[in-house]
């Protein structure tokens, strides 16, 4: 209860985040967002399913380049390919997936790292001639959204946190549901989930076919916000911080994830901006007649190196990431009641047994 | 025909290297059962440290052309022999009793932070070895006119590649590998040091990576940050098309992914070269997950 307060207070705190900041810094806290979905996206494949996916931008290329040549070539509102962006995307995903699926951890990792770059190579050979290439596809529409037009970043902010609020909502009852705990278990011992009826390969296939639509309409978004794409936006690079997100904010936990994407996308901009502040520290000492020579904006240019230092030092001493998620519930009340009503089962049986018996 | 044999012997010499780097991934698979997927930046690192120490050192004043790259290799080898000694002592040794997943997580920071460490002290455009170190002369065989730097590449490889199956098929120390990546709890009970054997690993795998950068620069003169893993990757192709944990599998399937991407590169299109690895590999996990000599880990996949 206190915690779905917090919760409430930060997102209150976010949604008015704008009405404070600057154009730049509301275009960060979107950066974050975008990030955020993908990796919630990915979560579900890496952190509920377990399978080891490092090719998500390959998806997220699906998605946003559908929706660029279906704007680009049939004038359909950016918005409307959103549904068609994440159907072919999950259809690409279930396509690549299919044949796939059952190797393990680390061999599944490769391949689908071996996928992005087919798809990124794919993607400057101007494949069927409507990918534009390596300079891309440009000149996509700005979304409408009730005749209204999103266009600045302060519009875009309500576009992706609100699609977010949708995402979180959707993410937290699957977690929940049957699907969730069948994908936990096979995450946790395959062979015991295969044991126990649970058909891994088409639970695996779903949730790789799900994070992929997913990840298909945040292209859409990425498509309408940048209005330019090009193959080298869906990199391998663009996975590996997919993936770092996720196993350093929690894998399998949604606010574990919301947070690695403010960690490892927004920390670098916070940092970035305190090239000043560095710079006063240092005049400051050098008053004092000691040379300092302090860059906090260097820290940008080194994040990656940092994070991947942390990825090693979190597998040594946290290795379920920062917010790891919560144990499931399981009512006591509904277990009780359970209880009884099987107890009252076994005595009225016993009850019959004594009965017959001569 | 001319076309067929240059790029045979390109794809041979290419392949070579692959095979170095290839050497590295199987020898780790092999003991630790785990995917080293720092070991494409041990060979930047080797590659970066080359011409490091060719343009401080002043090698060429005192040596002749092979002397320079002998030495050149052999510091090479040593210290990136010593970077793979450090990786596994921080990033893979406190994890060797945990979930294996958790260790790839580990390795894969671990070569973030390298290609960013190579990238912050380097900068990250691409960067040039000079050019007249060796003597760019053409050798004819058979009519062919084949660079001597090629034929030099692959002669060191396959040099090398046998003093390596030497040492493991013939020595104590050979064996005692051999046993660790069969059992490692076995080879503990019969008197063997684990952590000992697991250190000459990753003493030779890195070794041999590192040798291998330093030969992708002489050869094509010129290196970037980002290449190991692109090159990790092939190489690591290279060693599931040999299957991997077998030793002489690497090697072949080092050579084999060369003269693959040679000729694809030549007679399909240049274009798909880099594709031409990624979808081999694909199609080897697909059909035969245990690679062409490999059997022993066909449960592993």
């Amino acid at each position: 209860m206190k915690r779905n307060i917090i919760y409430l207070l930060l997102a209150l705190l976010l949604a008015v985040s704008p009405a404070f900041l600057n154009a730049y810094w509301v275009d960060v806290l979107n950066n974050v967002g975008m990030y955020a979905l993908l990796a919630l996206s990915l979560n579900l494949i890496l952190g509920h399913a377990g399978l080891f996916h490092m090719g998500h931008a390959a998806f997220y290329a699906v998605g946003a380049y559908t929706t660029a040549i279906l704007n680009t070539s049939f004038d359909i509102p950016v918005l409307w390919t959103m549904p068609l962006a994440g159907l072919i995307a999950g259809l690409f995903a279930l396509m690549v997936a299919r044949p796939i699926i059952h190797l393990r951890g680390d061999y599944l990792l490769i391949v689908t790292i071996g996928f992005v770059e087919i798809v990124r190579i794919a993607l400057i050979n101007n494949v069927f001639g409507i990918t534009g290439g390596a300079n891309g596809i440009f000149g996509i529409d700005r979304p409408y959204l009730f005749g209204f037009k999103i266009r600045k970043p302060h519009e875009f902010f309500y576009l992706i946190w609100g699609f977010m609020a949708v995402t979180v909502f959707l993410f937290h009852r699957l977690e929940n549901s049957r699907f969730g705990r069948a994908l936990n278990f096979l995450r946790e011992d395959d062979v015991a989930a295969e044991g126990s009826g649970i058909n891994t390969t088409y639970y695996k296939l779903i949730a790789f076919v799900i994070g992929a639509v997913w990840a298909g309409m945040v292209g859409t978004i990425y498509a309408a916000k940048m209005t330019i794409i090009a193959p080298e936006s869906f990199n391998f690079w663009e996975s590996v911080v997919m993936f770092m997100i996720v196993i350093l904010g929690g894998a399998g936990s949604i606010r574990g994830v919301i947070l690695g994407a403010f960690l490892v996308i927004g920390l670098p901009e916070i940092f970035r901006g305190m090239g000043t502040i560095s710079d006063l520290i240092n005049s400051l000492f050098s008053s004092f007649g000691v040379t300092l020579s302090l860059d906090f904006s260097n820290f940008s240019k080194a994040r990656m190196l940092i994070f991947g230092a942390a990825m090693v030092i979190m597998m040594i001493f946290r290795n379920a990431g920062l917010l790891p998620p919560l144990p499931r519930k399981y009512p006591l009340k509904k277990i009780r009641e359970e209880m009884r009503i099987r107890e009252e089962v076994r005595i009225r049986e016993e009850m019959k047994i004594g009965e017959e018996m001569p | 025909m001319e076309l067929f044999f240059q790029q045979l012997t390109n794809g041979l010499a290419v392949g070579g290297i692959y095979a170095l780097i290839a050497l590295g991934y199987t020898m780790v698979y092999g003991v630790l059962k785990l995917i080293n997927f720092a070991h494409g930046d041990l060979f930047t690192i080797g590659a970066y440290l080359g011409l490091t120490l060719l343009s401080t050192l002043g090698l060429t004043d005192h040596l002749g052309p092979f002397g320079v790259v002998i030495a050149l290799a052999v510091m090479v080898m040593g210290l990136v022999a010593v970077v793979g000694i450090i990786l596994e002592r921080i990033a893979y040794r406190p994890l060797r009793e945990s979930h294996r997943l958790s260790a790839v997580v580990s390795a894969l920071g671990a070569s973030i932070f390298f290609q960013n460490a190579v990238m912050l002290i380097y900068g990250a455009r691409y960067r040039v070895y000079p050019h007249d170190i060796l003597p760019r002369v053409v050798i004819p065989i058979f009519g062919l006119n084949v660079p001597l730097l090629r034929i030099l590449i692959l002669l060191t490889s396959i040099v090398m590649m046998a003093a390596l199956y030497f040492f493991i098929q013939k020595t104590r120390t050979g064996t005692a590998i051999r046993a660790v990546a069969i059992d490692q709890g076995a080879a503990k009970l019969m008197g063997i040091n684990v952590n000992a054997v697991i250190m000459i690993v990753f003493l030779i795998g890195p070794a041999l990576g590192g040798a291998a950068g330093l030969m992708v620069g002489l050869y094509y003169g010129q290196i970037n940050f980002t290449m190991g893993w692109i090159y990790g990757l092939k190489a690591f192709t290279a060693a599931i098309l040999g299957g991997i944990g077998n030793i002489p599998g690497a090697m072949l399937g080092g050579l084999l992914l060369g003269v693959i991407e040679a000729m694809g590169a030549a007679y399909i299109s240049i274009a798909w070269k880099d594709a031409i690895a990624f979808v081999v590999l694909i199609l080897i996990l697909i059909v035969r997950p245990t690679g062409l000599l490999g059997e022993r880990v066909a449960e592993k996949v």
